[in-house]
């Protein structure tokens, strides 16, 4: 890549003004660093990820309102986890959380497991246990 | 209190540190020389395994990897620190901080405040120093960014008790005893023969072969999985291969400069051939990018257009293989 190469397209970095940093060669050859503030190749690779992970949640919040599944997954999809890494941050087991998905055993949870859940999402029990109050 | 510390912007994290703490002690050692001495450049494909719902590949070593190779090639001592207590944690920083000793941290990116929203995804292996604290304020030199930033004693703590795979577990660590003189040469070759090792592994997921594997996956996915997911797959790789930390091209470009000043620190004209040679290829892999961003833009392609970008991966790992091929025996 040539430094004058350097793609200088518009991207989500802008929001937190900062520019990446970029290995390129500069006429004579010789490498040289020039900061990027983005490429369209892979800002569309990075709103695709974002989009992706809206409808996931946006599905987790129809099985919420139908019943079949209960706030966590929902409040997990809007923390960008998976099971292994709520199971983590809740120091439980993976078949533990997604026990907890099954809206009978989630009524049932403990005040105390309950408040551990709302703290990994930064969220009051009420919200936790009411998706529309988020 | 305030360290007097010069940051300087990296495109990867875990070099940048290691260089900035390096130069910090007065040693002139460039983000491209760490790369290169502790191995960064890889490839590999984990089987099995999802990283945001997609395939896991990368296009550098296990996080640590680079700076754990980089300091026994130098023979560098570095002293670590990981923690189960949190009060322990930042009491032990602290204290660090008060022996006026700026200390590398590793942290998760997800809570990190200063970070774009759309970045901050569960990903555990970021780099940063720590210089300075000012009241219940943090002094932030993150080698990604352009400039310093601050966290709070709060944020901080949640960023270095990340959990997931590679929590950090408080993890901090700096360099404590040098050798008389850096023996750069010798740590050079010996970077450089691991590289080609790494890269021409008899191993099917790793290295060039791990690429032809991937070009497989690749025409498959659209027909398996449909385009849907072949499109959030394709543009995993994007992310992985040019996302910040890279500097451009999965690593190559950043190479190409480790090999120009390798050529000249080695009084070694073959490598500066070299470094132009896989600059080139770093070129191709950008248009690779390229062309798997023109797929997943738009929504329906023909399923001919898969088999392309995977042609071109496989004609990339067929360049590289002749070139590291050469790299090992001009050195």
């Amino acid at each position: 890549m040539k430094e004058s190469e350097v793609p200088q397209d518009k991207s989500n970095l802008e929001s937190a003004s900062f520019r990446e940093l970029c290995y390129a060669v500069d006429e004579n050859g010789e490498y040289t660093t020039a900061n990027s503030s983005g490429w369209d190749p892979k800002t569309i690779a990075l709103n695709n990820a974002i989009e992706d992970i809206k409808e996931r949640i946006e599905k987790a919040k129809k099985l919420v309102f139908n019943n079949q599944t209960s706030p966590i997954e929902y409040y997990m999809e809007v923390h960008k986890m998976d099971v292994p890494i709520l199971a983590s941050y809740m120091g439980l087991w993976q078949w533990r959380v997604k026990r907890h998905f099954k809206p009978s055993v989630f009524n049932k949870l403990s005040q105390k497991m309950l408040s551990k859940y709302a703290e990994v999402f930064s969220i009051s029990i009420e919200q936790l246990q009411d998706i529309n109050k988020e | 209190m305030k360290i007097d510390f010069t940051h300087h912007q990296s495109a990867h994290c875990e070099n940048g540190v290691v260089s900035n703490l390096l130069k910090h002690k007065g040693h002139n050692i460039s983000e491209p020389m760490v790369f290169g001495i502790g191995s960064g450049l890889f490839f590999v494909y984990i089987p099995f395994l999802k990283v945001n719902h997609g395939p896991a590949i990368s296009f550098r070593p296990m996080p640590g990897f680079i700076f754990k190779r980089f300091a026994k090639r130098l023979g560098i001592k570095i002293k670590r620190y990981k923690f189960k207590d949190k009060k322990k944690a930042q009491l032990t920083l602290d204290a660090e901080l008060q022996n006026n000793n700026p200390v590398g941290l590793q942290v998760g990116v997800y809570h990190l405040s200063y970070f774009p929203d759309e970045y901050r995804f569960h990903f555990n292996a970021h780099n940063m120093v720590v210089y300075g604290k000012e009241n219940d304020t943090y002094l932030i030199s993150d080698p990604v960014m352009e400039t310093t930033t601050t966290l709070t004693e709060k944020e901080l703590e949640m960023v270095r008790f990340a959990k997931g795979a590679f929590a950090p577990k408080g993890h901090i660590y700096y360099p404590i005893q040098y050798p008389k003189e850096l023996n750069l040469e010798r740590a050079i070759k010996i970077g450089i023969k691991s590289t080609c090792r790494d890269m021409l592994a008899p191993v099917p997921i790793v290295g060039v072969k791990g690429m032809r594997l991937v070009a497989k996956l690749i025409r498959k996915w659209p027909v398996q999985k449909g385009k849907k997911v072949a499109n959030h797959y394709l543009g995993q790789i994007v992310r992985m291969q040019e996302e910040i930390g890279t500097g451009g091209g999965g690593f190559r470009f950043i190479y190409g400069a480790f090999l120009q000043e390798a050529a000249v620190i080695l009084k070694n004209d073959k490598l500066k051939e070299l470094s132009n040679e896989i600059t080139e290829i770093g070129n191709s892999w950008r248009d690779f990018a390229v062309d798997a961003s023109r797929i997943y833009k738009n929504r329906s392609p023909e399923i001919d257009a898969y088999n392309k970008v995977a042609d071109q991966l496989v004609a990339l790992s067929n360049r590289e293989e002749v070139f590291f091929k050469k790299l090992r025996k001009a050195i």
